[in-house]
């Protein structure tokens, strides 16, 4: 009898509570909406400027969010770069040649990598970058070039992961075919093994592009600002979607700027969604441990 | 040429691994050294243990630590509860499409920007607890309870996945002993889950504790441990982005490698066990 009710009461809070995240997820993007829907348009990403003008960058766009899209565009550029080829690399290494032992370690490793906070990541892309100024040169500082260092840190046990996992999956039959055919194993990871693995690995690629897009806690640290206008160099300071969201929240002076950052939150939210999407579309049962981030 | 071609590959996979793995190591290393001087001599417990009073030169970081606690405890907390109730409906007692629906919208849900939460948490939640629950509206509730929000996914999809992945011979046999939905639920899927369901939580406590901006944007921020969850509070997260670099050699800056480290050994220990629950697991099927 007891059991009876508990059992029941666990159904009843079961649906309640599920009922509950659905309505607070729905409320807070409806209200998203209902206050970014009508900032949409052509003033909000270029302000006053002719579009054709601030594309081409002989205009500065001041009252409009371009250069924090552009800022944020060049970071997942250059942070895919230099963390794909080296997470790619290591993750195949992972896979295909490395021992037991070695695995458990590196295995290991790229858990705590993964489960560090960005924050201290950022942490230490700023260290860095004091570092380059006091031995090497006054040029170097926090910009473009750190941030991407950084956050390609950040995503890097993503893609190793997410490579490891889609090339351990594959079946024996897959596995062994070329080899019996007599193909060496370079040929056999190469011809065979990451071509059968892609979906896998490129949903991984997908998710880590979709953190760096979306990240602020790095980019804080090393290099982002309020107004720096399209960046010019590697080695220059930079605007960003995520942190103009970020400034906005405690900056703003008027309902017109307020009303430009719930405009900006549609625009990253429907960058990110979509490469998130994208990245499960790839790949339905994508491994969750992929999604653990800080 | 086919063997010197398959020695360089190998190569460059094994540099490429080490070369993570150095970057990994570096991190640590790098706040190390330069916390250092914080560590030398009597400064090294006050540093853990004593207050933050900047002008008598004390620069503790209890305070953040104890604000982080406060912050990431609430979340999973009030998480629970709500990643339970989810992941039970999504594994057995909704229908087909309502389970793919929720699939969904939980899978929706990690994609949405921290900053985001943040930022509708400022003009949505603060002004409600202000009105309604009193305090300065930017405390430990508030940003408890979006960084809930913010975590549940990570809760959901681990529940829902170890409680999928229990072997179904034991469903069915309860099902055949007549066990109804919320039967077999709570007396054979959980009971073989909970090993999954615990890492489930503890990755969930791990991002918790690590996330900057909700904790920046809601918390208050201010440098004084709370005493009740409508005191404003500064995480460990929160205090590495706020201090500002006005002297690179002052202790008051070094204070946030203090930070760092302590986070990384809390992330680094919840990352472990979470590990050691999983070869457990695998070791007794």
């Amino acid at each position: 009898m007891i059991h009876g009710i508990a059992e029941k009461a666990i159904a009843v809070f079961s649906w309640v509570l599920t009922l509950a995240l659905c309505l607070s997820v729905a409320f807070f993007l409806g209200y998203l909406f209902f206050r970014g829907f009508p900032s949409l348009g052509k003033e909000l990403i270029f302000g006053q400027a002719d579009p054709l003008k601030a594309v081409m960058g002989s205009i500065r766009v001041f009252e409009g969010i371009f250069p924090a899209i552009v800022g944020t565009i060049c970071l997942v550029v250059l942070s895919a770069t230099l963390a794909l080829p080296v997470g790619v690399c290591s993750g195949i290494y992972l896979a295909e040649y490395a021992g037991p032992g070695m695995k458990k370690l590196l295995g290991m490793l790229f858990d705590i990598l993964a489960g560090i906070p960005s924050i201290v990541i950022g942490l230490f892309g700023f260290s860095l970058a004091v570092f380059l100024h006091n031995h090497f040169s006054d040029h170097f500082g926090p910009c473009l070039l750190i941030s991407a260092l950084s956050l390609a840190v950040l995503v890097l046990p993503y893609i190793v992961r997410s490579t490891q996992t889609s090339l351990e999956e594959l079946p024996v039959s897959i596995r062994k075919t070329a080899l019996a055919l007599g193909a060496s194993k370079l040929q056999n990871t190469v011809y065979v093994l990451i071509p059968n693995a892609l979906s896998g690995i490129s949903s991984g690629i997908f998710l880590a592009i979709g953190r760096c897009a979306e990240d602020t806690a790095v980019i804080l640290l090393t290099g982002v600002v309020a107004t720096a206008g399209v960046p010019s160099s590697l080695l220059s300071q930079y605007e960003a979607l995520p942190f103009f969201i970020y400034y906005i929240s405690n900056q703003y002076s008027n309902q017109a700027e307020l009303s430009r950052g719930y405009g900006a939150c549609l625009i990253l939210l429907g960058i990110c969604a979509a490469l998130f999407l994208l990245a499960y579309g790839m790949k339905k049962h994508l491994s969750y441990r992929t999604l653990y981030r800080a | 040429m086919s063997a010197s071609k398959e020695y360089i590959a190998r190569s460059v996979f094994l540099f490429c691994a080490m070369a993570s793995a150095v970057i990994i190591s570096s991190i640590l290393l790098f706040m190390i050294v330069l916390g250092l001087p914080l560590f030398k001599g009597s400064a090294f417990l006050s540093v853990w243990t004593g207050p933050w009073a900047p002008h008598q030169g004390f620069y503790g970081i209890l305070p953040m630590i104890s604000g982080t606690l406060w912050i990431a405890l609430l979340a999973v907390i009030l998480c629970l509860p709500l990643s339970l109730g989810t992941a039970f409906v999504i594994t057995s007692l909704g229908g087909p499409q309502i389970r793919r629906m929720l699939g969904a919208l939980v899978r929706f849900m990690t994609g949405i920007p921290t900053v985001i939460y943040g930022f509708v948490g400022i003009f949505l939640l603060v002004p409600i607890i202000r009105e309604g629950v009193g305090g300065p509206g930017m405390c430990v509730l508030t940003a408890g309870i979006i960084l809930a929000l913010l975590v549940s996914p990570t809760m959901i999809l681990f529940f829902s996945d170890s409680l999928q992945s229990v072997d179904p011979a034991y469903v069915q046999a309860a099902k055949a002993l007549g066990a109804d939905r919320v039967q077999r639920l709570m007396y054979v899927m959980v009971p073989k889950a909970i090993g999954g369901m615990a890492s489930g939580f503890i990755l969930a406590l791990g991002r918790a504790l690590g996330d900057t901006l909700i904790a920046l944007m809601l918390a208050g921020n201010a440098i004084r441990a709370p005493h009740g969850f409508l005191e404003p509070a500064r995480t460990l997260t929160a205090h590495i982005a706020l201090v500002k670099a006005a002297d690179f050699n002052s202790l008051e800056f070094r204070s946030i490698f203090a930070c760092g480290i302590a986070l990384y050994l809390l992330t680094t220990a919840a990352t472990v066990t979470v590990r050691l629950i999983e070869r457990k697991r695998r070791g007794e099927p």
